[in-house]
């Protein structure tokens, strides 16, 4: 066991004791928190394990799926007098479950008009914009070594910004929806500074301080809700008036479809990340104090101004993906535009490794699961929480590289080439 | 080796548990895709070729409030008039149309949407597919300047809660004997201070009637604001809240807070001689743990409005005629007092009778302003 051990128990006993097989992820200096460690060791994990993740987390939301079924239920008093009924059942439940989440999803064969057809892949593609706005802002942060919590309060903070610019000024389109987007990136941007500030100045947690914020950010808007200038007129229930159409996303395909420009700027802020962070100064920087804040430090580079800018440009992109909702999906601010982006966002951050690129795919991976989801619910009566479930079971796996390796005995990266896989896969399992 | 053991010992033990369970029943009754279509396998109406279906607001259909009465109405549909049903819940706000748009494709011919915050999608819906029908409960339609609309195929399911709120707070101000009473709600939205505006009315006009100073403790009515709790779940919330106004010499309160009221009868219990008023159903039946101190409820009929809208839209007979429970048509009504009868004066007890009589008539009328 201890020469193949999986780094993360390892790091928690600095200094490693056994340097026979130097695990990968070791982090340098004992100040290092445990959270950062946990943090690098997702990141280096590799494609395989996240792609086996999805798998896995597939298959065991199957079993829950076809353990809610009724029929299932049905079937299950009575298993040993007549098997095939259960597993005719469960395979029914689980794979009409799956193809509608894929119809929802992706490509729908039971509609009628082509442009139907292909509505779902149109419909992911909408949910995922703001996922991946805010997964691409928090993938900075994490890379920065920040772990801010702090998107849900950062898109509310730009929707409100960003909705009030546009339904309460009358402007040309073009410029009013710039304006727009400009307001909300600010308001993401101040929102997830005040934490980068507390954090370069006092030391205060991100952590903390960025959930705290999300709660004020909550009662922020509810309360804003109830005032005049973010109401109807005539009209006491708190929904904002809806956003003029100069002020909105424009469509990309015609009425037909949801889908709007905020998708555009998802593939343009994906593209300005990956420059940011791979191919600037300031991105090395930030970089660089991720890996190490002691080193950067003592290499010249501001630690603090880094916390603070990674922050502002963090929740920007959140308060971008809070434009997307208002000013293109919702087309209307309501206490609950971020839905659940924010917290979303994370795992989308984390299944996508903080990169651009990665970050890109996991949201659209969770914009799918999401808007098959509403399909599962309608079709197969599938509680509309087994998304969540997957979600949930996919960030669990990939946080725990060592036990999805294990479960698929795959052999654990760092292990000498000298060892064949299967002595060290078979301790890893042991 | 041990594994090995505790791994036969347990499937051993399971597949006892299982084999006596039951045994398999005919064949042509087992068929898993049989009874697919949710509702037509449970009733007892012969079918009808008409699916309702209803789009929860985030609350989800367990919230024991509206979402809940109207996903009842709709189940009682399916089981009564032999309609299919389908409902899908909605997690969020940006869920309304997606799941809008797929009970579309799932051939609905009536949709219902729950709550106010449904208003946008469901108008937009009914604008975009005009041969399938809409109901939209606690909401009315309105156009782009916010005047209101009648769409062809939509109805809106509007409740005059605060008819009934103000029985209720006649009857509060009535009964109490401290000279104070209370309510708070959930969150401060029209629906619920519908109700608290009401019972503000009901308690103003007692103090008229009775020359009387009732105090009336969470609620102003003119500067619309007061207490709430912050959210439909936390019922520890509710017991603190409520705790308050008994230490304030409140002894009867309405809570209007779905589940968080619970924790105000919770607290109302233990003070020993405090009443609480329900809301939405009639607490004597919907919390017997409490029986003893329910004075009376203020009852909305979500459930029976969404009965009435499937019934007559599966009949052909569906109409855009908004539905309005008011205390005529029972939509909305106070609860007998049950075991509090005796605590109620004969004198107001007549009295609410007569104010009933006038609501019912026109000769007065209880107003709020989250009445739509």
């Amino acid at each position: 066991m201890s020469s193949t051990t999986p780094p993360m128990p390892d790091a928690a006993v600095p200094p490693p004791a056994d340097t026979g097989a130097e695990p990968v992820a070791t982090v340098p200096g004992s100040e290092e928190n445990r959270g950062q460690t946990v943090m690098r060791e997702i990141l280096a994990s590799s494609w395989v394990v996240t792609t086996l993740a999805i798998v896995l987390a597939l298959v065991i939301s199957g079993v829950l799926i076809a353990a809610a079924d009724q029929e299932v239920q049905d079937a299950a008093v009575y298993l040993f007098a007549k098997p095939a009924d259960f597993f005719s059942a469960a395979w029914h439940a689980v794979s009409s479950a799956y193809v509608a989440l894929f119809q929802g999803a992706v490509f729908d064969s039971t509609a009628d008009t082509f442009a139907q057809k292909i509505k779902p892949l149109t419909e992911t593609l909408t949910v995922s914009t703001p996922l991946i706005l805010a997964g691409l802002g928090l993938g900075i942060g994490f890379r920065a070594g920040l772990f801010n919590i702090g998107a849900q309060g950062q898109i509310i903070l730009g929707a409100v910004f960003g909705g009030f610019i546009g339904f309460t000024f009358d402007l040309p389109p073009g410029l009013h929806l710039l304006l727009c987007m400009l307001g909300a990136a600010i308001g993401g941007g101040l929102w997830a500074g005040i934490a980068g500030v507390l954090k370069a100045r006092t030391g205060a947690h991100e952590v903390i301080v960025t959930i705290m914020l999300n709660s004020i950010a909550v009662y922020l808007v509810a309360y804003l809700l109830t005032t005049k200038p973010f109401q109807n007129p005539g009209s006491s229930n708190p929904i904002s008036p809806p956003i003029p159409e100069s002020a909105q996303y424009p469509l990309l395909l015609g009425d037909q479809f949801r889908l709007h420009a905020g998708f555009i700027v998802a593939i343009l802020a994906a593209v300005f990340v990956w420059w940011l962070m791979g191919r600037s100064t300031v991105g090395f920087k930030w970089r660089a104090v991720g890996s190490n804040p002691h080193a950067a430090r003592t290499a010249g580079i501001s630690v603090n101004s880094a916390y603070i800018w990674v922050m502002v440009t963090a929740g920007a992109l959140a308060g971008l993906a809070g434009s997307a909702q208002v000013l293109g999906t919702d087309k209307v601010l309501t206490a609950d535009v971020a839905a659940s982006f924010g917290f979303d966002a994370i795992t989308v951050a984390l299944l996508g490794r903080s990169k651009p690129f990665g970050t890109f795919l996991a949201g659209l991976l969770f914009g799918a699961l999401r808007a098959g989801g509403f399909a599962m619910q309608a079709r197969t009566g599938t509680p509309i929480d087994i998304v969540l479930v997957v979600q949930s079971l996919v960030v669990l796996f990939i946080a725990a590289p060592p036990l999805v390796r294990a479960v698929f005995r795959l052999p654990a990266p760092g292990t000498r080439r000298t060892r064949t896989p299967r002595s060290s896969t078979k301790e890893v399992a042991a | 080796m041990n594994k090995i053991i505790r791994v036969a010992a347990l499937s051993g033990a399971l597949a006892l548990a299982l084999a006596a369970c039951g045994s398999a029943p005919d064949d042509d009754a087992a068929s898993p895709s049989s009874s697919m279509t949710p509702g037509a396998g449970a009733s007892s109406a012969a079918p009808v070729d008409f699916k309702a279906c209803m789009v929860s607001d985030s609350g989800g259909f367990e919230d024991k409030s509206f979402n809940q009465s109207g996903a009842e109405g709709l189940e009682r549909a399916g089981a009564e008039l032999g309609v299919a049903t389908n409902k899908v819940e909605s997690t969020a706000a940006t869920d309304f149309t997606p799941n809008i748009a797929q009970l579309l494709s799932d051939k609905c011919n009536l949709i219902i949407g729950v709550g106010f915050l449904l208003e946008d999608p469901i108008q937009t819906a009914a604008e975009a597919n005009p041969d399938v029908e809409f109901a939209l409960v606690d909401s009315a339609f309105s156009d782009k300047d916010f005047k209101p609309v009648t769409l062809e195929n939509g109805k809106p399911l509007l409740f005059n809660t605060q008819e009934a709120a103000f029985l209720a707070g006649y009857v509060a101000a009535g009964t109490s004997k401290t000279g104070t009473v209370a309510t708070f709600g959930g969150i401060q939205l029209p629906s619920v201070s519908i109700f608290m505006d009401g019972f503000s009315d009901g308690v103003k006009k007692y103090n008229e009637d009775f020359s009387k100073k009732v105090k009336l403790l969470g609620w102003d009515k003119d500067k619309q604001k007061g207490s709430f709790t912050g959210d439909f779940e936390d019922q520890s919330k509710g017991q603190n809240i409520a705790k308050g106004f008994i230490d304030q010499g409140a002894d009867v309160i309405m809570p209007v807070a779905g589940p968080v009221g619970l924790g105000a009868a919770a607290a109302a219990k233990d003070a020993g001689d405090v009443m609480i008023v329900g809301v939405d159903a009639d607490w004597y039946d919907t919390a017997p743990d409490y029986k003893s101190i329910i004075l009376t409820s203020v009852i909305k009929q979500i459930g029976q409005s969404v009965f009435d809208t499937v019934d007559q839209a599966s009949k052909d007979s569906f109409t855009s005629e908004p539905y309005v429970g008011t205390l005529e048509n029972k939509g909305i009504d106070i609860a007998p007092f049950h075991d509090l009868d005796s605590e109620v004066p004969a004198d107001v007890k007549a009295k609410v009778e007569e104010l009933k009589t006038q609501i019912i008539t026109g000769d007065l009328k209880v107003e709020s302003p989250s009445q739509n």
